[in-house]
């Protein structure tokens, strides 16, 4: 499945607080180094991701990009 | 996928200068998703402060001024009074705004300008190294209140939105804080309320944004967001003050 | 150009530069140039502009300073002590290169002085004043008419270099009734220009308007820039009134209403068979040396006299570089001097002459 957190790697701050407020704890902060020399913050669980938004809404570097859910096709 | 959130075209793509964990980026956030969702990006005007945010126009990406500090609210009424037509608002800290440009601001509002005021309060000087300030908390150590801030020397913290509210001229006033999802969703509807009462030429419109300085509190930014949630909103309550019926 | 009113010249200031297209005033009262606020409150509304009395004079120059960065013909008018506030907005609008006109009706200081006509505030409207190495144009008419005239010239120079004009004025001239011409009413362009910060609408780049660079060496590219623009005006903006100087003895040296007096000495000294003339400065910056060097050589020697402790004299000097003796006279706190009393000054230093 697509990525359901678009992260821009080089806008990340490594300031945690998309991690501290991820309700299903699916986010974490790397081991990488950005040109900045902050270890960005990753998605490492695309599947429990819920699509709530607040990595985003708490995001103050625009590193969190963008946010989506994926559409149920019905069967 | 269907896209739920996504990074407004208004915030541009240059970096932030501010601190790791630092909301100003969150505030710049809120109103550039407005400025879009509002179709008000290219009329608008933005007159920045002197503080951190004094490099703003780098990173929303409209028309803009650089204000002497404190001076914002006067410089927004020369540009509204003569441009009527563009959308001003200010960004300024609570230095910027509630020290050094108090005057400017109790008079814009008293007179009703059609400006909008964004008004961020993390409780000090962030920029010059995290001096007290007007909103400083009593007890509250910074670098010029070592002992913590004591009612009787350095008097109580101020409260604008309090003030504002008192006075006719302004449409909307209300405080917000940036410390949670919850509470940042509700800034933006503050914000959307207060941008309205300037579309609808009802007059002054203020949002306070309590925030956090994580750098000069010396906390990490979730240390410094539930020292807001603690000990700031005890102080300073979130909510509408003033509200005139026609920003819905 | 239109018939002859009688006038109060602090609201043929105000009248003028309604005329010239000022859009917009914004100020803070003090006396004594408050008849000029006074008129533009009734006439503004009437022709369907802007005054608005702010709630200081610092308030007021960042209004001034917000509506030129939307290219709107702004003016604030003020006295010293105003004046002495606005300083900080002068300097910002100095290196955010925004055009807007200043008439700073000078009284005695320092400090809350008094009201009385003086000219204590040329070295501050010359030299700066704010922080920072900046100029402002700065012209000081000596007759209700000839500030008339200069409102719209003002107007046209701020424009042109995008820069701050300021008019020194006194009591004196704001009280004084004169007949007064003005010029044909200026059309005002509906449009901002390519450069103001009014919102982006269909432009392809924001405009950003700030006196802030935090890299030296683009502070420094910033100040080369206006550095070249106040040599351009220095070339090009000088002006300057020669009154009787052609066969002149001694050269009488003055600005504003200490000119006007003056030229009474010199009209006096003749009669006394005394060959006095006057060189009478109109933009005091920059500074017109140049006269000044062509004179030294056919004059015994100059008078400078100022309602300061001379500092226009400085610049006298500077222009004369030690060729001739320049003497000075002057009074202070706001006293005018007559013209007797500036020729009986002039007759003692030649009489110690000969």
């Amino acid at each position: 499945m697509e990525t359901k957190v678009i992260i821009n790697e080089e806008r990340c701050k490594s300031c945690s607080l998309c991690v501290s407020v991820c309700p299903k704890n699916v986010l974490r902060i790397s081991n990488r180094l950005n040109p900045k020399g902050y270890h960005p913050a990753e998605l490492f669980n695309n599947d429990e991701c819920i699509s709530c938004g607040f990595c985003y809404l708490i995001c103050p570097d625009a590193a969190i990009v963008e946010v989506r859910r994926p559409i149920k096709v019905k069967s | 996928m269907k896209t739920l959130y996504k990074i407004p075209e208004a915030f541009t793509d240059r970096p932030t200068t501010y601190c790791p964990g630092c909301p100003h980026g969150i505030a710049h956030r809120l109103v550039s998703e407005l400025l879009d969702e509002m179709d008000l990006t290219k009329k608008t005007v933005i007159v920045w402060p002197v503080g951190c945010s004094v490099f703003g126009y780098y990173f929303i990406g409209t028309d803009a001024v650089e204000a002497a500090h404190g001076r914002a609210c006067a410089m927004a009424t020369g540009i509204k009074r003569s441009h009527p037509e563009s959308f001003v608002m200010t960004y300024q800290g609570d230095g910027d705004l509630a020290s050094i440009g108090i005057a400017e601001t109790v008079h814009a509002a008293a007179r009703g300008e059609r400006i909008s005021v964004i008004y961020v309060n993390n409780g000090n000087y962030g920029m010059t190294g995290g001096q007290m300030a007007p909103t400083t908390l009593l007890g509250q150590v910074t670098t010029t209140s070592p002992y913590g801030r004591e009612a009787l020397a350095n008097g109580f913290p101020l409260k604008v939105p309090e003030m504002l509210a008192a006075i006719d001229g302004p449409a909307y006033i209300a405080r917000a804080a940036l410390d949670s999802p919850k509470h940042i969703i509700q800034a933006k509807k503050f914000i959307k309320r207060a941008f309205t009462a300037q579309r609808k030429e009802l007059g002054f419109s203020l949002v306070e944004l309590i925030s956090s300085c994580p750098t000069n509190w010396k906390m990490t930014p979730e240390e410094a967001l539930k020292r807001i949630k603690n000990q700031v909103l005890p102080v300073f309550p979130i909510g509408e003050l003033k509200v005139d019926e026609e920003v819905e | 150009m239109s018939e002859k009113i009688l006038m109060k010249g602090a609201e043929a200031l105000a009248e003028s530069a309604i005329r010239a297209g000022c859009m917009a005033f914004f100020g803070y009262p003090i006396t004594p140039q408050n008849e000029t606020p006074e008129y533009f409150s009734r006439r503004m509304p009437q022709v369907g502009r802007v005054f608005l009395q702010a709630e200081s004079e610092v308030a007021a120059i960042n209004m001034v300073y917000g509506a030129a960065c939307t290219g709107t013909r702004v003016i604030t008018t003020s006295s010293s002590p105003g004046i002495s506030l606005m300083q900080e907005g002068f300097s910002y609008i100095a290196n955010s290169n925004v055009p807007c006109v200043v008439v700073n009706v000078m009284r005695g200081g320092p400090g809350l002085g008094d009201i009385a006509p003086a000219q204590g505030d040329y070295n501050q409207a010359t030299k700066g004043g704010g922080n920072g190495d900046y100029h402002s144009i700065v012209i000081a008419p000596h007759t209700v008419q000839e500030a008339v005239d200069l409102m719209f010239d003002a107007f046209e120079l701020a424009d042109k270099y995008r820069i701050m004009v300021v008019m020194l004025v006194d009591g004196l001239m704001g009280q004084m009734m004169e007949p007064v011409e003005f010029r044909e009413w200026v059309d005002v362009k509906k449009e901002a220009p390519d450069w103001a910060t009014v919102g982006q609408g269909n432009r392809d780049h924001r405009n950003i308007i700030t006196s802030l660079e935090i890299l030296a060496e683009g502070l420094e590219k910033m100040n080369i820039a206006l550095q070249k623009k106040y040599s351009e005006i220095n070339q090009n903006e000088k002006r300057y009134e020669e009154y009787k100087m052609d066969d002149a003895e001694y050269g009488l040296t003055a600005f504003g209403t200490v000119a006007r007096i003056s030229k009474t000495v010199v009209d006096m000294a003749r009669n006394k068979g005394i060959k006095l003339g006057l060189i009478r400065p109109v933009t005091v910056w920059p500074f017109p040396n140049e006269i000044y060097e062509k004179r030294r050589e056919q004059v015994k020697s100059f008078f400078d006299v100022e309602m300061n402790e001379g500092q226009m004299l400085i610049d006298v000097r500077l222009a004369v570089e030690g060729k001739r003796p320049v003497f000075y006279y002057g009074r202070l706190g706001g006293v005018v001097p007559t013209a007797e009393e500036i020729l009986g000054e002039i007759e003692k230093k030649i009489g110690g002459a000969k």
